[in-house]
């Protein structure tokens, strides 16, 4: 085998391991690369696509929010849940977390709290979406070299995803 | 393999499922109607569904969802546009109209109550999970969604669609035995609920079809649940306790929220 593809191979798997034990993805990310084949090759890109222009309209919609006179919090809560609900669908772990949070200050309707809550959560997610738009270069990298890309969970040398 | 409906459940089992097979219905594949406002859950969905050889449609609302059954207020009931469907998987908490709301729309029509219903839900309240389950759920499943929950589901569903003339026993049997294939599976990927803690509650709930209830589901006793892809007792982070508050439903865009409570 190339020795070239096989370094990219492992660069790949360590760049991924790294994400899961860091806590940035979580297993259900490995769900969503169980569910790429040949039939549906661009599968997990193309719910992570998704998943970025979503949020990054929920994140305006968030800051919008807070920043009115009269913060309707009922809104904010509605909109955090749906931040929250599409980052657990794909795996984004800390950003869900953050999410969960961010739903305890808004519940105690405390202004200052939801908006550094805000912030984390802006942080997590330019955080997951730098490190995903890397992990999918390295694997169209690794496509394009003749490779194939491995599911997390098939790797040998690969950690667990670990919750 | 022998036409739809006579085949054996067991021959449908998930240990046997593989992507590549096709459809084990034979001509008929189950056509499910998948409900979530949410454009990335909508597209997950569909994939795990088209992954176990369902046909899928899927709609934005509650309100779409009674259109496309041809139960809107304009139209009688059965005045389908769209083909048969199998099975319905909402989300709980929509705008407008939730998941639980149009569960009890599709319950009280007649000509669509027959059509199992599953909720999909984030939160994993008790009295959310009764509520649904009372009101004629099919399942209820803690989101996100796996391909071993759909996978379940497409079992049920294989043994359901096209047995016209199932037999109570039979059908009970066949979920009690899954039920009873999820306690043997590995002691790393079963979870038991916690009966002591009150509010605790299993990540799916099943109930029989109608009309016989099974002996083996009481509505108000979770049920132990595994899937193949528990990673690290993954569904065992999801067992902690939630006051299960009731609320009215008095703001019909938030209402599902209201239910929940701080973590």
């Amino acid at each position: 085998m190339d020795v070239g593809l096989m370094q990219m191979q492992r660069r790949l798997a360590e760049y991924t391991s790294a994400l899961f034990k860091e806590g940035i993805l979580d297993s259900q990310y490995v769900q969503l690369q169980e569910l790429q084949d040949e039939s549906n090759p661009d599968f997990v890109v193309e719910v992570v696509s998704l998943f970025f222009t979503d949020s990054e309209k929920l994140l305006n919609d968030l800051s919008r929010d807070l920043a009115q006179q009269n913060v309707d919090f009922r809104r904010v809560d509605a909109h955090v849940h749906q931040l929250k609900g599409s980052s657990s669908s794909i795996g984004a772990e800390r950003v869900k977390n953050a999410c969960i949070v961010f739903r305890n200050f808004c519940q105690e309707k405390n202004i200052p709290g939801c908006q550094r809550c805000l912030q984390q959560i802006k942080q997590e997610f330019l955080l997951v979406k730098s490190k995903l738009e890397t992990l999918f270069k390295l694997e169209q990298q690794v496509v394009a070299a003749g490779g194939s890309i491995p599911t997390s969970g098939s790797l040998p040398t690969m950690q667990q995803p670990i919750l | 393999m022998a036409s739809n409906g006579l085949v054996s459940p067991r021959r449908r089992s998930s240990d046997q499922f593989d992507g590549s097979d096709p459809s084990p219905c034979g001509s008929e594949e189950v056509h499910v109607l998948a409900v979530d406002d949410s454009l990335v859950d909508r597209k997950v969905i569909e994939r795990l569904l088209k992954i176990t050889s369902c046909k899928v449609t899927a709609v934005d609302s509650g309100l779409r969802a009674l259109r496309y059954l041809g139960l809107d207020e304009e139209k009688t009931a059965g005045d389908f546009n769209g083909l048969k469907v199998d099975m319905i998987i909402t989300d709980y908490c929509m705008p407008g109209m939730t998941g639980y709301e149009l569960l009890k729309k599709i319950k009280e029509s007649s000509a669509l109550r027959e059509i199992p219903v599953v909720i999909m839900s984030s939160e994993n309240v008790l009295a959310r999970i009764d509520r649904c389950m009372e009101e004629g759920a099919e399942d209820f499943i803690v989101k996100p969604v796996k391909l071993s929950d759909v996978k379940r589901l497409r079992d049920f569903m294989t043994r359901d669609v096209g047995d016209g003339t199932s037999s109570d026993g039979g059908g009970t049997t066949h979920k009690r035995k899954l039920r009873e294939s999820f306690h043997e599976s590995p002691p790393s990927s079963t979870v038991s609920c916690a009966s002591s803690s009150a509010p605790a509650a299993s990540t799916t709930r099943s109930r029989s079809p109608s009309p016989s209830p099974s002996p083996s589901v009481s509505s108000s006793k979770p049920v132990t649940a595994t899937t193949d892809f528990d990673f690290m007792g993954f569904f065992s982070i999801r067992g902690k306790s939630n006051n299960g508050r009731h609320v009215e439903d008095s703001d019909q865009h938030l209402n599902c929220l209201k239910e929940e409570t701080v973590a």
